[in-house]
């Protein structure tokens, strides 16, 4: 059987050389987290902890602000010393401010749960929104509401993904190899939550130890580990389950469209861990990578811990930093501070040096048509972007400007180095904006 | 250091190909077939080269200096036209003519519609179907190559004219010992530079491809699979310059999959059509042309289906 794959992509640089070969370690140390109500996409949550109260670990400090939302834990023992409004990754949240005392006594509501054989499938579902559970691939998105499809739209398969196509990012590689019994676990529990018999785990070939690792791990269960070709985007939703299940989600739907749930190896391993100890999500990996960095490392940190503390425990910047990223190169976010708390969703901070950070200039499109033969929705990005700088964004809806995941396969290979996602991004603003009036 | 960190929409990371190192590229890919016309048709046709190149670049800083613009001179695409029009034309034209040329590619079919990357036809063709429609005589003056040439016809135009001229070999017509334009006789080397491209990426085959093998077919439907008859066709008349280095120009040719089939098979079917039924013994910078116009038409018709999109 060939590599299981898509079409179109593009093969950036994996500079993932200098922390795949690296054990995850724990980082214990912040002084003070900074923990946001809002990790997620959805309602920001109520706190229920205020000044003075001390909190333990896995405390509920932070209630759900409606069904799409997800409950937000201490990630550590101590006091809380504010809460706040302050700088998030997401915008300007308020935040719960935990004093560690470095003690991390665990509350009492944490308990292992019982066997999830005998639970059914809505106090499992029940049990993962309690948890604060959210999809740790970088959306944050509520898991429990993706593990609640309606009725009319029955769930056949589960597909994890281990794909890991970001450059730079080595998580869930790690996790993968060191703790591939809890995603195995994870992935049976939701497997018997939803009824259904199909799991697979999509993981591209550039990571064979993984592939053989969870593929050992899988053994006498139903769940299919797949090694996919190393290309990007190969872990974005759409072309994960094409590359796993050779189902395409149909222009504007969701996996459960198809029959499909989709999960980051991250998230159910989490899910595995939550069953057996009872832990809710308050830690998690993420690389923190780039040549802006000393030591780069995979470390499993507290939410909230701020990335300044984790910068430092990687021993700091390699000279004056550039570009701050949460999550990878393609579709990680720019910041403009370092004093901001990690989150569920942190799976890497990679710094850039000055020099890298520095944009080519662009210059006219030459139509040499790379950005339509490697978008893997077939749109053509010069087209839309060039509507977009015209504002003629009824056009671009035409072009189907709706229909990009964002991926930047496109400005990535582009020669003439336009910014094409970036104009596309305003197109599909316009275009929402104009639909809701 | 917060104010110092810089902040941008992603992605931000961008491949080491540029526009630049593209059009270098096919510079450097066309300079063996050049220099071959040059051996062969002497230092006349090094001259020709060197003023086309030279009104090329000349007439994109003008025009630029003109309409204030950034001179962009440096991304080699001036060259790559003037080049591509100094391999399209006989040794033997008067010398205001490549300048002529190269003025009309540059400062009309290139920059009047917007500069690179706007020009709906092939700069180099355009230039050198107007020279051909107004000077006639100095652009179908071809120089003998070997002094035991009988005649200084081209093979297409001995086949044409009927004539009672041996056709040169097989193996001259592949290595391009032959009368033709200066740099579209030698198709060793041009398929040498053409390997290139298609090593760096720069082109894929498909065009070029497509367009020669239907062009093989029909000629050989035609000659009644001549074998012989279609080799000569094949190998003369500027089809492997015009199939590798002008119908794969990015701007004139469509940006869909399926646009850049049609496209191709359409320039096939065309170059058969002239040469055999139409006026010229040629035909292959008509037929690109003639594409070249239709190419947004076939892009708009042949939009790609979005993933997931209804059929
Ligand atoms: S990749 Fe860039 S230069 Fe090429 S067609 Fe697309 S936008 Fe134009
Ligand atoms: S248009 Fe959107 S989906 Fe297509 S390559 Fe660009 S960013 Fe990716």
């Amino acid at each position: 059987m060939g590599l299981l794959t898509f079409k179109g992509g593009i093969h950036p640089p994996h500079a993932k050389e200098s922390t795949e070969h690296l054990p995850i370690i724990d980082f214990l140390g912040p002084k003070v987290v900074e923990i946001p109500l809002r990790q997620h996409i959805g309602a920001p949550c109520e706190p229920t902890v205020k000044k003075g109260d001390t909190v333990k670990v896995g405390q509920l400090i932070g209630a759900a602000g409606g069904f799409v939302s997800a409950n937000v834990h201490s990630s550590v023992s101590g006091t809380v010393l504010d809460v706040r409004k302050q700088n998030t990754a997401y915008g300007f949240d308020t935040c719960v401010v935990i004093e560690n005392d470095d003690l991390y006594e665990v509350c009492e509501t944490v308990k292992p749960k019982p066997d999830y054989k005998t639970l059914s499938g809505k106090e499992i579902v029940d049990m993962i929104k309690e948890a604060g559970i959210v999809g740790m691939g970088g959306a944050g998105f509520p898991t429990h509401v993706k593990l609640s499809p309606p009725p009319e739209k029955p769930i056949d398969t589960i597909v994890l993904n281990g794909a890991e196509c970001e450059p730079y990012l080595t998580c869930d590689h790690r996790l993968m190899l060191e703790e591939s019994e809890k995603i195995i676990k994870g992935l049976q529990i939701l497997m018997h939550a939803l009824n259904v018999k199909n799991g697979v785990i999509g993981i591209e070939n550039n990571k064979p130890d993984a592939i053989a690792k969870m593929t050992e791990a899988a053994k006498g269960t139903e769940i299919r580990v797949v090694g996919l070709k190393t290309k990007y985007p190969q872990g974005a939703e759409k072309q994960l389950i094409y590359a796993c299940t050779n189902r395409s989600i149909p222009s504007g739907g969701l996996p459960m469209d198809i029959g499909v749930v989709v999960n980051n190896v991250a998230t159910v391993a989490t899910i595995g861990n939550l069953f057996e100890t009872g832990m809710p999500l308050v830690e998690r990996v993420c690389t923190v990578t780039g040549k802006g960095i000393k030591s780069p490392k995979n470390i499993r940190f507290k939410v909230g811990t701020p990335l300044k503390a984790l910068i430092d425990f990687c021993d700091g910047y390699n000279g004056t930093p550039g570009k701050i990223l949460l999550g990878g190169p393609m579709m990680g976010v720019a910041q403009f501070s370092d004093e901001l708390p990690a989150m569920k969703n942190t799976s890497g901070i990679l710094v850039f040096t000055p020099e890298e950070a520095k944009l080519p200039d662009a210059s006219a499109c030459i139509k040499c048509g790379k950005c339509v033969t490697t978008c893997p929705i077939n749109l053509e990005p010069l087209q839309i972007s060039a509507y977009a700088l015209m504002h003629d964004y009824d056009k671009a809806a035409k072009f189907n400007a709706l229909d990009c995941i964002e991926c930047g396969s496109c400005s990535f290979i582009c020669p003439a180095k336009r910014p094409l996602l970036q104009t596309i991004r305003v197109a599909k603003r316009e275009i929402l904006a104009r639909r809701k009036k | 250091m917060e104010n110092r960190l810089f902040v941008s929409s992603s992605p931000h990371i961008r491949s080491s190909e540029t526009t630049q190192r593209i059009m270098r590229d096919v510079t450097i890919a066309l300079l063996p077939a050049a220099a071959y016309g040059v051996y062969n048709f002497g230092l006349r046709a090094l001259v020709v080269l060197v003023l086309s190149v030279v009104s090329a670049i000349a007439a994109e800083a003008m025009c630029q200096k003109i309409r204030k613009q950034a001179l962009t001179i440096n991304d080699y695409s001036a060259i790559v036209t003037g080049l591509l029009l100094g391999m399209n034309l006989p040794s033997e034209v008067p010398y205001w003519i490549p300048v002529v040329g190269s003025f009309f590619a540059i400062a009309i079919v290139k920059q009047a519609f917007g500069g690179l990357g706007h020009n709906f036809i092939n700069p180099a063709l355009a230039a050198r179907a107007m020279l051909v429609a107004s000077w006639p005589v100095q652009m179908t003056t071809w120089t003998p190559v070997t002094p035991d040439a009988v005649s200084s016809a081209t093979a297409l135009g001995i086949i044409k004219e009927g004539l009672d001229v041996p056709l040169p070999s097989l193996f001259d017509l592949f290595i391009g010992k032959m009368g033709g334009c200066i740099g579209e006789t030698s198709a060793l080397l041009l398929l040498l530079g053409a390997a290139y491209l298609l090593y760096r990426g720069v082109i894929s085959i498909k065009i070029p491809g497509i367009y020669i093998g239907t062009f093989t077919l029909l000629t050989l439907l035609i000659t009644g699979f001549d074998v012989q008859l279609t080799l000569v066709h094949i190998l003369s008349g500027g089809l492997i310059l015009g199939a590798f280095f002008m119908a794969t120009d990015y701007a004139s040719s469509p940006i869909t999959p399926k646009g850049q089939i049609i496209y191709a098979v359409g320039m096939g079917l065309l170059t058969v059509v002239i040469r055999f039924y139409g006026g010229y013994p040629e035909g292959v910078s008509y037929s690109i042309l003639l594409m070249n116009v239709a190419a947004p038409l076939i892009d708009k018709y042949t939009k790609p289906r979005v993933f997931g999109g209804a059929k």
